[in-house]
């Protein structure tokens, strides 16, 4: 189990360096991708599944299409169909792909082996976590949810009416 | 889950604080700092999640839901301003709204 450990973690620091060392955006998003999986992965070893599922779900999944949606917005223009094709081209993503499918043997490897991650008395599940969460937690869910409230609040008034020199694009000094 | 492979949890999770710190520093496209600021947030949720497993505790999973939902709630607004850059700036690097006007 240490070695798929070492793997991953392995795995997690080159996918970052390469997220930092990538000259164009979506390569950098889809090696950033194969870094949230491999945490994962270690999460999954460390006997945290519930993390794990998470990090899988809102990380690589909800925070990473707002990032993907917001370039898409961004690369509106006569660029952007060239620019799309050559995304398509497999040096774009042949890269993300093999180290994605390195983190997938290794996880029915674990499988396989039926390894229980961090022996029988390890494994922190959801239920333990949800009575931790709503239990002593309980205020701190409520100021999470404030503080979404306040990023959604937020987020509607930035990104809503652009103001008079704005939507005329001029550059201002 | 023994004392080795929580260190070296702990000691992935510096490794990539460190590296993030290293985007934000190094790269002027706001995109990259903001996902350098993920990397962060992931390293630091990491951290907490050894934690949490070396004392089999669910505390370090609930600092992690915490991290997460503070992640969201600032990525939705650094990409919102990013936005608004771009449509006054026509550019997504960050030394273009080095001066303030006030």
């Amino acid at each position: 189990m240490d070695t798929f450990l070492y793997m991953a973690g392995g795995l997690a620091v080159l996918s970052t360096v390469l997220v930092i060392a990538s000259t164009s955006a979506v390569p950098a998003l889809l090696y950033f991708i194969v870094s949230l999986l491999s945490n994962a992965l270690i999460f999954y070893l460390f006997g945290a599944p519930f993390a794990a599922v998470l990090e899988v779900i809102i990380y690589a999944g909800a925070i990473m299409v707002l990032f993907i949606f917001v370039m898409m917005m961004l690369n509106l223009g006569s660029e952007a169909k060239r620019q799309e094709r050559g995304w398509l081209q497999p040096r774009g993503w042949i890269g993300p792909v093999l180290l994605a499918a390195v983190l997938l043997g290794e996880i029915f490897f674990v499988l396989y082996r039926q390894d229980l991650p961090g022996g029988v008395a390890g494994v922190v599940g959801a239920k333990q976590v949800g009575m931790a969460l709503f239990g002593p937690y309980f205020i701190a869910v409520e100021l999470a949810s404030l503080l979404l409230l306040a990023g959604l609040v937020g987020a509607c008034h930035l990104a809503g009416k652009a103001s008079e020199g704005e939507e005329k694009g001029e550059k201002r000094p | 889950m023994n004392a080795a492979s929580g260190q070296f949890g702990l000691l992935l999770a510096a490794v990539l604080f460190c590296l993030g710190m290293v985007g934000v520093l190094v790269r002027r496209n706001v995109i990259f700092i903001l996902l350098s600021i993920e990397i962060m947030l992931n390293a630091a949720g990491l951290a907490f999640v050894t934690a949490g497993a070396l004392w089999r505790q669910p505390d370090g999973q609930v600092m992690f839901i915490f991290i997460l939902a503070m992640a969201a709630a600032e990525v939705s607004l650094g990409l919102a301003i990013v936005v608004r850059l771009f449509y006054r700036f026509k550019t997504v690097d960050v030394d273009a709204a080095a001066r303030m006007r006030g």
